[in-house]
């Protein structure tokens, strides 16, 4: 998907780490694992434990796919990538719930279904399968960042509005009244919604301005 | 109605904590497939015949595991039941209708990462359904699915004919739409007791 933007060195540079951060940030541009993005950013330090989980699964798997990309069989290639997830998703499980139990409450069976999100996979098959490990890895670490950094753009949001705090911290005094339907599911497709039409609007402009 | 009867458990499913709308499983086939209520359908029901048939697996699996007591395999073995289930609707679906397997395209085997029905499995699993309740609550899961795809395919279809600012992306508005539609969802939160 990804591979004829890159140049097709084998060395990791700087364009390979800023790939996922902002030209092809998965939720931001692809709308990938958008999921996750939605059910668990009601906070900001949800999405936050959220987004370091997932990197961390994109990390290890996709290095580990890179490592092997020459013994798996290609038409196995899908079914043995994802037992690969898998197997992460099964060690952060266990490790969250060692170490935060009220983490674990609070992301409740979405750390599982980190499997199933599809920049994970995708990662997989458009550059673990093709480019050697050092580069998966700066790849898979911006995309991870850019990931992170969507999760706490929607995360932040709503929290600020929902209950009028950042990261537990209360912003405003008493007299706030907090917008509860930014807590609720709604508010995670309207948060979002607003972000993506404000990237629009502001690519629109600069292309204006180039016009002119 | 009592909380663990299955017509509550299945309007659960349905309406009250629907999938897609309330708890954010299956987005990407969501906003990918609903573009026309014609492909909208099918998508809908080979959804729901997955669930159910990775319903029946995961109740199987999960009895096999704790009886040998290897609850960490979970997962992976839920996944890979999944992954040939789809295979299997995929190899129906291209033998009996060519051209609706062209129309779903890649989202036919996407359906393996449609966290709906992993977060299915693992729900049903989670709430120590048993075999019964399971059923019914997948069938709700993926009735509820469809319900939302059908009626996100109508907005859009109505939307295509309507004046959008050019700032507003498709998928902006889809998440937009999406928002009001869960917003209208909310309203089933009482609905049973």
């Amino acid at each position: 998907m990804m591979a004829p933007m890159t140049p097709a060195t084998d060395k990791p540079d700087v364009a390979t780490f800023q790939e996922g951060l902002w030209k092809d940030n998965p939720v931001f541009t692809m709308l990938l694992g958008l999921c996750p993005a939605l059910a668990v950013s009601n906070t900001a330090i949800n999405s936050l434990a959220m987004g370091l989980a997932s990197t961390f699964v994109l990390l290890g798997s996709s290095t580990l796919i890179s490592l092997l990309r020459h013994a798996i069989p290609k038409q196995v290639r899908i079914a043995s990538y994802i037992i690969i997830i898998a197997t992460f998703v099964t060690v952060v499980d266990y490790t969250i719930h060692a170490v935060s139990l009220e983490l674990y409450n609070a992301l409740g069976a979405f750390i599982q279904l980190i499997v199933v999100n599809c920049i994970i996979l995708g990662r997989a098959e458009a550059y673990g399968s093709k480019y050697p490990p050092l580069k998966t890895l700066v790849n898979s670490l911006g995309m991870g960042v850019g990931f992170t950094m969507a999760l706490l753009a929607v995360g932040g949001v709503r929290e600020i509005l929902g209950f009028g705090s950042f990261f537990g911290i209360p912003l405003f005094g008493s007299s706030f009244q907090p917008w509860a339907v930014f807590i609720l599911p709604p508010g995670g497709f309207i948060v979002l919604s607003l972000w993506l039409f404000l990237f629009a609007w502001i690519k629109q402009r600069k292309e204006k301005v180039h016009a002119a | 109605m009592q909380p663990d009867s299955h017509i509550f458990l299945f309007l659960n499913a349905f309406l009250i904590n629907n999938f897609v709308l309330a708890l954010f499983l299956g987005l990407c086939p969501f906003l990918g497939v609903s573009g026309k209520i014609k492909t909208a359908w099918p998508m809908g029901l080979a959804v729901t015949f997955v669930m159910l048939v990775a319903s029946v697996c995961a109740y199987g699996i999960n009895m096999l595991l704790v009886h040998f007591d290897i609850e960490y395999l979970r997962l992976i073995s839920y996944i890979a039941v999944i992954a040939s289930a789809v295979q299997l609707v995929e190899m129906t679906i291209k033998k009996f209708s060519p051209t609706l397997f062209r129309m779903l395209g890649i989202f036919l085997p996407l359906i393996t990462t449609n966290c709906a029905i992993l977060g299915m499995a693992l729900f049903q699993t989670f709430n120590e359904y048993n075999f019964t309740q399971s059923l019914v609550y997948s069938l709700g899961a993926g009735a509820g699915f469809m319900l939302a795809l059908v009626l996100m395919a109508g907005l859009r279809e109505k939307l295509e004919l309507a004046f959008v600012p050019d700032a507003c992306t498709s998928a902006a508005t889809g998440l937009m739409l999406a928002g009001l539609l869960s917003l209208a969802f909310m309203g089933f939160a009482g609905l049973g007791g």
